[in-house]
């Protein structure tokens, strides 16, 4: 933070030169732009519709949060979403290490689908069904045998949890996963129509090798998920379904259970050893392609919860596009009347050096679209507006004084450049502050209003930019012509309008010191 | 338009002059007042947070002629309980909020929605925050918070003066109550968007700062060598000085402000548009207010109790005491008449302006 002296601001030579210097960086960067097709903005969910998910792992009795078991949610997950065929489709993980959160956007109408098959653990399990019952909750004396007399396997303790459990409150019916496969489970139907005490885990879903949804026209069953597993599942169905088929009802059922819910608990009247099975449950074909998908491409390796879901239908997206350009326009043309009114003829300055600042963020706003993937959010909009304002301001700020410097006395030609010299300071310390504020709300900010800290920063940038290399020398070519050095009336350097009258003048001169102004 | 840069230049000499500084109480017990309205106003309703920060559900049903009523049979039917808000945005889009819900839940409102008001489902515009993310979310809004203050802090420490430093943070924190007792008291909702733009502002008033400060230093820097007017007449004329300055700072930042609020309030209703603007445009009205009214008052009040400080106030009371102020025979008097001549050191700047100040208001 040196002291400027500003004996020492020198013309800075050439400022013609300076200016072509930026017109022909900005031709090619345009030329680049259309060489490498980046001729239309990305546009954010929130500006054309579509629906985003946050998931954020959940710890569950099953298992720890590891950062590798993030990583393979997430490519389960892209195989899910890319199973749509929607173009376009995002999954990233946010966030560093074990607390990043997956999130999903997928533009277009495709609403809950995605919220459905995104969010699913997937974690499919063959259990044996020890005993099966009514959904409601049903006192402890009517269900509770002697402890002789509950089946094998079921303990006093799943007895009770058993009948204290109501499954026709849709809050018992949430499943999510992350139950122990080695343990037995009490748990509702996906209905809500009865409830069960289902052995430990016989088969897993990693026993699964292909998953396809299929549709029964005989039977009139409808659409269901045939399974084919692999040799191993193959050996430990055989084994379960033999074993099943000679025990009494329930017993003799085999639960598929998935997310910790019971799909279907068919009952099992031979071995299967052809190590396939079907899934049946009044699906639609949606529905029976969906799982299917989900089954195909594996259970996620950790439970999630829905952290945020966000759904804008594509009219919506539209309006707010349609908001965020009218008000950009009517911002603009507020700060370009203003500028007129106030500084008349170097207010023209202010609408040039504008001019190019938007030709530049819009450049920028093309280019990092094609290179690094950035998108225009509403926010981002938001920000760009909002930095009318503050890229004006710097002009502002030597305006103001270069007008100091005049009402010091000085010719214009020699206040351009000692106005500059100690404008130049207070602009590139604000527009640090500027910058320093946009990067750490950049990092600070969650989900869609980073777009905003991203844009601020941008063309806070791109403000030093255009001051130092288009609005500082502009002024000095001006400084040149008649019109503005004689300080006409619409020059915005008159007398008038710098608070210095004629009379006044005189009056000084003679003495007065301005008395009776 | 004109009058306003007539008016420039009559600050900008001095002759024109606001007291700022002098009449600091009156400021201080101004910002106090509101500062105690706005702590009572958060102890009593608080904040009114965003569905954001608690978790919940906001479904926007885009439908001419929808009622309220039919939302609410919609939203009994679905089985939600607790507390829900249903509104009507415009003419043709009805807004539900409720508590955190399930996915089950969800979708159940959802159908429900689209059943009653005949749409279709993809139409109805969602939002849903898990409650475990909602808290996420205010401890990130938190500690942005708290870091971006610790870091702005830090900053000013090593780019001004450490005094400059203090009084800038006082404003700073100034800015940050009188704003939350605003959304307090008027019962803003406060959503991650509002404290974006909080901060941004926040990041905008140091701007402002900034300008006047600048104008400070450079006025304050010879002020004991010369001795003719106090630090505190000389800061006094660096505000007077860079006020059209800042007013059109303020004004032009204001403009696209404005416009993003008018648009972002008047035609999509609630979201992100409106939030962030209303908190600009508080933000931006507090802020220049602290950077003029706060800041440099106090900035002067801190030089002021250093000794050599101290010693020049009474030096310059002393001289005028002693001499005629508008006697025209003083050295400096012909200052003014070099606001015509070619060549003056700027380092005579205050030397006319504080002398002509606190005595002649002429206006």
């Amino acid at each position: 933070m040196s002291a400027i002296n500003p004996k020492s601001a020198k013309p800075t030579g050439h400022p013609g030169r300076t200016v072509a210097i930026l017109a022909i960086a900005l031709v090619a960067f345009s030329a680049l732009a259309i060489l490498q097709g980046a001729t239309s903005f990305k546009l954010g969910l929130d500006l054309r519709g579509g629906t985003s998910v946050t998931l954020q792992p959940r710890a569950t009795a099953g298992g720890k949060i590891t950062s590798a078991a993030i990583d393979q949610a997430v490519s389960i997950i892209r195989q899910r979403v890319n199973s749509l065929g929607v173009a376009e489709s995002e999954v990233s993980a946010q966030g560093t290490g074990v607390n990043r959160q997956i999130v999903i956007s997928v533009p277009g109408a495709t609403g809950r689908r995605i919220v459905d098959l995104v969010g699913q653990t997937a974690e499919l399990r063959f259990r044996q069904v020890l005993v099966e019952g009514a959904a409601a909750a049903t006192s402890a004396s009517t269900d509770t045998k002697t402890a002789a007399s509950l089946p094998t396997g079921v303990t006093p303790a799943l007895n009770a949890q058993y009948a204290a459990l109501d499954c026709s409150n849709v809050k018992n019916r949430q499943g999510g996963g992350g139950d122990d496969p080695s343990a037995p489970l009490v748990t509702c139907n996906r209905a809500g129509t009865s409830k069960y005490i289902l052995a430990p885990a016989e088969v897993l879903g990693s026993d699964v090798s292909k998953a396809t949804a299929a549709i029964d026209q005989q039977g009139g069953s409808g659409w269901y998920v045939l399974l084919n597993f692999n040799g191993n599942g193959t050996s430990k169905f055989g084994a379960m379904t033999t074993r099943v088929t000679k025990l009494a009802t329930p017993q003799n059922q085999a639960a598929i259970v998935l997310d910790g819910l019971v799909v279907s608990a068919p009952r099992i009247n031979e071995a299967i050893v052809s190590g396939s099975a079907q899934i049946t449950g009044n699906f639609t074909q949606t529905d029976a392609t969906d799982l299917a998908n989900v089954l195909k491409y594996g259970a996620l390796p950790l439970a999630f919860d829905r952290g945020e879901v966000q759904q804008i239908s594509p009219t919506l997206g539209a309006d707010q596009l349609r908001a965020g350009l009218l008000a950009g326009a009517i911002g603009l043309i507020l700060v370009v009347l203003y500028s007129l009114l106030y500084y008349r003829g170097l207010g023209l300055v202010s609408i040039g050096s504008l001019a190019v600042a938007g030709a530049i963020t819009v450049l920028s706003f093309l280019l990092l679209g094609k290179w690094i993937g950035f998108t225009l959010t509403l926010a981002g909009i938001a920000g760009a507006i909002v930095s009318i304002g503050i890229t004006a301001d710097s002009f502002v700020v030597y305006f103001e004084r270069l007008r100091d410097e005049v009402r010091e006395g000085r010719s214009l030609r020699t206040a351009v450049e000692t106005g500059w010299a100690r404008a130049r300071r207070t602009i590139l310390v604000a527009d640090f502050v500027s910058l320093i504020a946009s990067i750490l709300l950049y990092f600070f900010a969650v989900g869609s209003v980073r777009g905003f800290a991203f844009t601020l920063g941008l063309t806070t940038v791109v403000d030093l930019v255009v001051v130092f290399f288009f609005t500082k020398p502009l002024v000095s070519v001006i400084s040149r012509i008649g019109f503005y050095a004689q300080g006409s009336t619409w020059s915005g350097f008159s007398q008038k309008s710098l608070g210095v009258s004629p009379s006044k003048i005189s009056d000084s001169i003679n003495g007065f010191n301005g008395k009776e102004a | 338009m004109s009058k306003l840069s007539g008016l420039g230049g009559r600050l900008y000499r001095g002759e024109t002059s606001i007291d700022f500084i002098g009449k600091r109480r009156r400021w201080y017990a101004l910002s106090g007042l509101v500062i105690i309205i706005s702590a009572i106003a958060l102890g009593t309703s608080g904040l009114k947070l965003g569905i954001e920060f608690k978790g919940g559900a906001s479904f926007i049903v885009s439908k001419s002629g929808g009622t309220i009523a039919e939302a609410q049979s919609a939203i009994k039917a679905a089985g939600i309980t607790g507390e829900t808000i249903v509104q009507k945005i415009g003419s043709n889009k009805i807004s539900i909020q409720t508590g955190a819900l399930s996915n089950a839940d969800s979708n159940a409102l959802q159908t429900q929605l689209a059943q009653s008001f005949a749409v279709d489902i993809n139409t109805i515009d969602t939002t849903s925050i898990g409650p475990s993310w909602g808290k996420e979310i205010t401890h990130k809004a938190l500690y942005g918070l708290f870091g971006f203050i610790i870091v702005v802090m830090l900053y000013l420490a090593l780019a001004f003066e450490p005094k400059m430093a203090i009084a800038a943070i006082v404003a700073v924190i100034h800015d940050v109550f009188i704003t939350v007792g605003i959304y307090a008291l008027v019962g803003f909702d406060v959503t991650p968007a509002t404290v974006i733009g909080f901060l941004t502002i926040l990041g905008y008033s140091l701007y402002d700062t900034v300008v006047v400060f600048d104008k400070v230093r450079e006025n304050t820097r010879s002020v004991t060598s010369v001795g003719k007017v106090t630090y505190s007449e000389a800061a006094n004329l660096a505000v007077n000085q860079t006020l059209v300055r800042s007013f059109n700072t303020s004004l032009i930042a204001l403009l696209p402000v404005a416009s993003i609020l008018f648009v972002g309030a008047g035609l999509l209703g609630a979201g992100t548009l409106k939030d962030l603007s209303l908190a600009l445009f508080v933000g931006l009205a507090t802020g220049t207010y602290s950077s003029i009214f706060v800041a440099t008052p106090i900035l002067a009040q801190l030089r002021e109790r250093e000794p050599g400080m101290k010693a020049l106030t009474k030096r310059v009371q002393a001289r005028s005491g002693l001499t005629n102020r508008d006697a025209s025979q003083s050295p400096t008097e012909a200052a003014p008449v070099n606001v015509l001549g070619e060549a003056v050191d700027t380092k005579a700047n205050y030397q006319r302006g504080p002398r002509n100040q606190p005595k002649r208001k002429r206006r």
